[in-house]
């Protein structure tokens, strides 16, 4: 690689090749271990359909990555230890004006991976039904199949749910059958907040006057958390609460005693809406 | 990626190099110190500046942020089976200057401590026991942006008294304020004043014996130790930002903690 030649006789080895070896086989030996042992543990888990190929996502980002900083901080270090100055006179290297090989090599590396990603993201938020984000109120693509929709309603400060297949009841807590689609319709009544089921890979933002959708399938029992991941004011670290997922049969048991509990509030709810804007003149500006 | 021997090609010794060179302008060596002291003083001033001007930012912080109400304790009530104690509160339009010179506009909580009417929101309970709450109310209604917060929820038999009258809601178009603590789950709206009451409280504080209001009484129990915080879910604090800010977005005013020790 090198055009100089080392010296005979110990002089200069040939830095770039040897880096290059180095390089290689710290690369070799990363990858398997990132992809294999490290990718099964990385949040967010494998709680639901979303969250599983957000593990696959993250898994990829940091395969993609290990080459890029193996390089930075083997090249830092391999610098450290064989062009360290020793005493004496301060050495400067030579000023290096154009090099098409390396500029070019650099540019269509990063090129190539940047590229790549996008073209992986876009493909994965496409297959993936928004890949738990909020996807608006049309999203491109649906699962097939029934949907268990539920509208999360964020205010300052609390989560509330409604269920517009159980009699449009509203309840403070979450709780979702588990294998079952479900399609959440993500709103506020006042500020800009952030709906994360972090257990199930869902972050869809509440915006008031939008029907924001997204769609996940729970896989395992379990239970989640709930925040609100936007700042949203004095109590924002607040709006924080734990979701369970359930077996069919506790799901329905659940959602009819809620059905029973909220009765009185039941009846003077507005009848269900993809949105509950308040008036203008009630914004107070 | 790698240029190829880059790094070690045509080294120049610039200590050796620079060694040789004679002081720019013909400085001698007491010149340069005159110069370096000169640099010295600077850095020395912009440095205390950066200290001094952080030293005040940090007091400035440090007084905001211990400048909370203090807390005040419910009052133990004696003969009870389970351990009760007892929080006496009033809701009101302004608070006034006596309370809040900064903002006497601002709707707020107040506590009644030893026979006064205190501005804290900041509330000391025992665990796992009974707190019995009593609120005078004396703003008109607002109504709530939710009206799924009209249930009353977490309260002993899930209810509450209002004026004498028990009830598990209210009309949501007539709520005023909510008593919530949303981590035990208790939820109480409050009533407001009708507008052609007589007499109406305009600032705090108002009395209960000669001031139209709403009486509202609940129970509800504590659990274990640790701190809860309360707020209001009325957007009552007309002319802010969609009426959330102000006295809703400030410790003290519609905001607070329940303290369970």
């Amino acid at each position: 690689m090198s055009s100089e030649a080392p010296p005979a006789g110990g002089g200069e080895p040939d830095h770039a090749r040897r880096f290059a070896t180095i390089w290689l086989v710290a690369t070799v030996l990363a990858l398997p271990l990132v992809i294999f042992v490290l990718g099964p543990i990385l949040p967010p888990g494998n709680g639901s359909d979303t969250a599983s190929g957000q593990v696959t996502d993250n898994t990829v980002l940091l395969a993609m990555a290990t080459p890029v900083l193996l390089l930075v901080v083997l090249y830092l270090l391999y610098a450290i230890v064989n062009f360290r100055q020793g005493a004496g006179g301060v050495l400067e290297g030579p000023a290096v004006r154009g090099h098409p090989q390396l500029q070019t090599s650099w540019i269509l590396i990063t090129a190539t991976l940047v590229l790549s990603l996008a073209v992986y993201g876009t493909v994965r938020l496409e297959t993936g039904y928004g890949a738990g984000s909020g996807s608006g109120p049309k999203p491109l693509t649906v699962p097939s199949g029934p949907k268990l929709p539920i509208q999360v309603i964020a205010q300052q400060w609390a989560f509330t749910y409604r269920f517009p297949t159980y009699g449009g009841v509203e309840t403070t807590h979450l709780e979702l059958p588990v294998g079952e689609e479900v399609e959440f319709h993500v709103t506020s009544l006042d500020v800009i907040h952030s709906f994360w089921a972090y257990q199930l890979g869902v972050k869809a933002d509440a915006n008031p006057g939008v029907d924001n959708i997204a769609f996940v399938k729970p896989t395992k029992i379990q239970t989640f958390e709930v925040h609100c991941s936007e700042l949203c004011g004095l109590w924002h670290g607040g709006m924080f609460d734990h979701g369970r997922v359930v077996s069919d049969a506790e799901f329905e048991g659940w959602i009819h005693e809620q059905q029973r509990i909220f009765a009185p509030a039941t009846r003077v709810l507005p009848p269900y809406a993809k949105t509950y804007l308040p008036e203008p003149t009630e914004r107070g500006h | 990626m790698f240029a190829p021997g880059l790094a070690l090609r045509g080294a120049v010794d610039v200590g050796s190099r620079r060694s040789g060179e004679a002081s720019p302008g013909g400085r001698n060596g007491t010149q340069g110190k005159g110069s370096m002291s000169a640099m010295a003083r600077k850095l020395a001033g912009v440095v205390a500046a950066v200290v001094l001007l952080g030293v005040l930012i940090g007091l400035y912080i440090s007084s905001w942020a211990v400048s909370a109400p203090r807390t005040i304790a419910a009052t133990p009530l004696a003969g009870a089976a389970t351990p009760t104690s007892s929080l006496t509160l009033q809701t009101v339009a302004a608070v006034g200057p006596a309370l809040s010179p900064n903002h006497p506009n601002w709707v707020s909580y107040l506590v009644r401590q030893n026979g006064r009417w205190v501005r804290s929101t900041i509330y000391s309970v025992p665990a796992n026991s009974l707190v019995h709450v009593t609120i005078y109310q004396f703003d008109g209604d607002s109504g709530l942006r939710n009206a799924f917060l009209s249930e009353v929820q977490g309260t002993v038999g899930a209810t509450e008294v209002i004026d004498g009258r028990a009830t598990d809601h209210i009309n949501p178009e007539e709520a005023s304020h909510t008593f919530v603590v949303p981590q035990m789950g208790v939820f109480v709206p409050l009533p407001g004043v009708p507008e052609e009451a007589k007499n109406p409280c305009e600032v705090a504080p108002c009395d209960p014996a000669t001031m139209a209001h709403r009486t509202i009484e609940f129970t509800f129990r504590t659990g274990r130790k640790g701190r809860y915080r309360w707020q209001c879910f009325v957007p009552c604090a007309a002319g802010t930002y969609f009426n959330f800010g102000g006295p809703m977005q400030t410790i003290g005013y519609m905001d607070g903690f329940i303290n369970v020790v």
